[in-house]
């Protein structure tokens, strides 16, 4: 499922586990992520331990790959919309514990994340927490929340040197003020890197955006700045918390396990977006499913209401 | 005994009226099966592919649009026949009027024709006690279209046992503009210009907020309720016909927990196999979706 984690950059600062060392369950407590389900309870609180195995060499401009067979460059989306779905469900499948089928989709969230900057895809979305997963129990969320900042914090100088900008969006009135803290501070220090923006929707769903804009806009009615008549869509779309980037609308948006619904992820924003769903469970996903996912969207004719001559 | 040329069309007629009869009972069968499990409330089109299917028959693109008509007339049956109130459809785009002038004009006056035809007494509106809703920028047709939409609405408005509503000169984002400028209209003289969420609005601090205040923003309830389709409940499945997969701007709003299928089959083609695969996915993953509801 998704999990509420540091979307991954291309690399990590481990730190290394001595093997012989630590007793295993205290690395878990020290190091574990959380996980919650953007769709209704029952996935389960899950725990994902970051594996040595998993650092990566930092990419360069000098790595970039060249694209697989079959794709064309000057097609490949600008924008890319996850909704990874499927961590509980991959767990199970193979009686493992929640938090196992969540470390493997962070595997996968990394290896996407570095694909996305290999690639030339400019925005990644991914929808981590939805505002439907606050009926969970309190104590479930204040240890997620804490997990996150936490993780953020450790993931500071690697996301840097990565040249990836991380935005966070959402409705933040409800997270913890540390948290917060964290937040701006990362988006603050990663404001000016270009390679890849990383938008990790946190507390949102496609209408809290719409209404949090028509309070914006209603804000601006009431100081004079605007007459009613003017509002329109341009308005609106300035509004959007999805602002923070040149591209806010996906051309792609992609969902794991199978199920055939956006659950409320963007909204304003997904008007024209080509929407995949993929049958694998998110762990699963991976390069291959990216490709196929990026060979759909490019055999695509996008015509926007109009007529394709 | 040699048969008479009347003799044989009727029993030609007769054979395809036995075929009909044969036909609908099927389906009825059919359909009572289907209804063991839960069916949709409301099931919306995206009625994609005429134009495909006219230059696939090798014809001109009116006959595309003509045929996709009954194609739709066939798909409000079964909807109807099933027991699903609420049906909605795409029928024009406001993205659809940059397409070519006489593309348009045909187009409106295929419209212009429909619309007139439910007032009709054999009318699938009288055959259904059908109420039409068209739901649109209304401004953006042409007179004659837009009266003839605002006589219908007005005519079936006491029907109340199926429901059918058009989109036309529609797209989401323009309802929701609208929406948003009534809800600033009516709060206009109440709106709390300090309640933007970024800021310090814990929990604490919004019950803390005069209920005043709190009533001053704009909540969700106030945009939802201004929205033209809150006459109807939000979709359960939309399905889009000729295989492409995306909303296309229609619904965005609505859609948030919809089930959606892309057919691959033209609209003209879409038929009663399409709607049962649909409403047995529906089935499949509303017992997923109800047991995760259970579980919160």
């Amino acid at each position: 499922m998704l999990s509420l984690r540091v979307p991954a950059p291309t690399s990590f600062d481990f730190r290394r586990f001595n093997a012989g060392g630590l007793d295993r369950r205290w690395r878990l407590s020290r190091d574990c992520l959380f996980s919650l389900s953007p769709d209704f309870a029952g996935r389960g609180i899950g725990f994902g331990v970051r594996s040595a195995k998993s650092e990566m060499a930092p990419f360069t401009a000098a790595e970039e790959e060249t694209l697989p067979e079959g794709l064309q460059p000057e097609l490949m989306p600008k924008h890319v919309a996850v909704i990874m779905d499927g961590n509980g469900r991959w767990a199970k499948n193979r009686g493992l514990q929640p938090w196992d089928g969540h470390r493997a989709g962070v595997e996968a969230l990394r290896e996407i994340v570095e694909l996305c900057g290999k690639w030339g895809i400019q925005v990644l979305t991914v929808f981590a927490f939805s505002t439907d997963n606050w009926i969970r129990p309190k104590i479930e969320i204040d240890f997620l929340l804490s997990l996150f900042e936490r993780t953020l914090k450790s993931e500071f100088d690697t996301l840097a040197k990565n040249n990836v900008r991380i935005s966070v969006i959402g409705d933040s009135s409800k997270l913890p003020e540390s948290l917060i803290e964290v937040i701006n501070e990362v988006e603050e220090v990663t404001k000016n890197n270009t390679r890849l923006q990383l938008i990790v929707a946190v507390g949102y769903s496609g209408k809290y955006d719409v209404v949090q804009a028509c309070r914006g806009i209603a804000k601006r009615v009431k100081d004079g700045e605007i007459e009613v008549g003017e509002i329109d869509e341009r308005l609106i779309e300035q509004e959007l918390e999805t602002n923070c980037t040149e591209f806010p609308y996906p051309d792609l948006l992609i969902r794991t396990s199978g199920e055939l619904r956006v659950s409320n992820f963007l909204l304003w924003q997904l008007a024209y977006t080509e929407l995949f769903f993929a049958q694998e469970l998110w762990p699963d996903f991976g390069r291959s499913g990216f490709i196929e996912a990026l060979m759909s969207f490019q055999q695509r004719q996008r015509r926007f209401g109009g007529r394709k001559s | 005994m040699a048969e008479v040329p009347g003799q044989i069309s009727c029993t030609g007629g007769g054979i395809s009226q036995f075929f009909e009869r044969v036909c609908g009972y099927s389906r009825r069968c059919l359909f009572r099966v289907i209804s063991m499990g839960p069916l949709p409330n409301h099931l919306a089109f995206i009625m994609d592919g005429n134009r495909r299917y006219a230059k696939k028959c090798g014809q001109e693109e009116g006959s595309g649009h003509k045929a996709g008509f009954s194609a739709l007339m066939s798909m409000l049956r079964y909807c109807y026949e099933l027991g699903i109130k609420y049906v909605t459809i795409y029928a024009f785009s406001i993205d659809n009027f940059r397409r070519k002038p006489e593309e348009v004009q045909s187009l409106m006056d295929l419209l212009l024709e429909k619309i007139k035809a439910l007032l009709e007494k054999e009318s699938i509106v009288h055959q259904y006690g059908m109420r039409v809703y068209f739901i649109g920028n209304l401004a953006l047709l042409s007179d004659q279209v837009r009266a003839a939409a605002e006589d219908v609405m007005k005519a079936t408005a006491k029907n109340s046992r199926v429901v059918l509503l058009v989109c036309i000169a529609y797209t989401s984002t323009d309802e929701i503009v609208q929406a948003v400028k009534k809800s600033c209209i009516s709060k206009s003289n109440d709106i709390d210009a300090s309640g933007i969420y970024k800021h310090d609005d814990t929990d604490s601090d919004i019950e803390g907020m005069d209920m005043e205040e709190q009533e001053k923003r704009i909540q969700l309830v106030d945009i939802e309720e201004n929205m033209q389709m809150s006459v109807a409940p939000d979709p359960d499945i939309v399905i889009r016909s000729s295989g492409e997969t995306r909303l296309s701007n229609f619904l965005l709003w609505q859609t948030g927990n919809s089930q959606l299928f892309s057919p691959a089959a033209l609209w003209p083609e879409i038929g009663l196999r399409h709607l049962v695969w649909a409403i047995l996915g529906f089935q499949r993953s509303h017992s997923y979706l109800e047991k995760k509801k259970k579980q919160v």
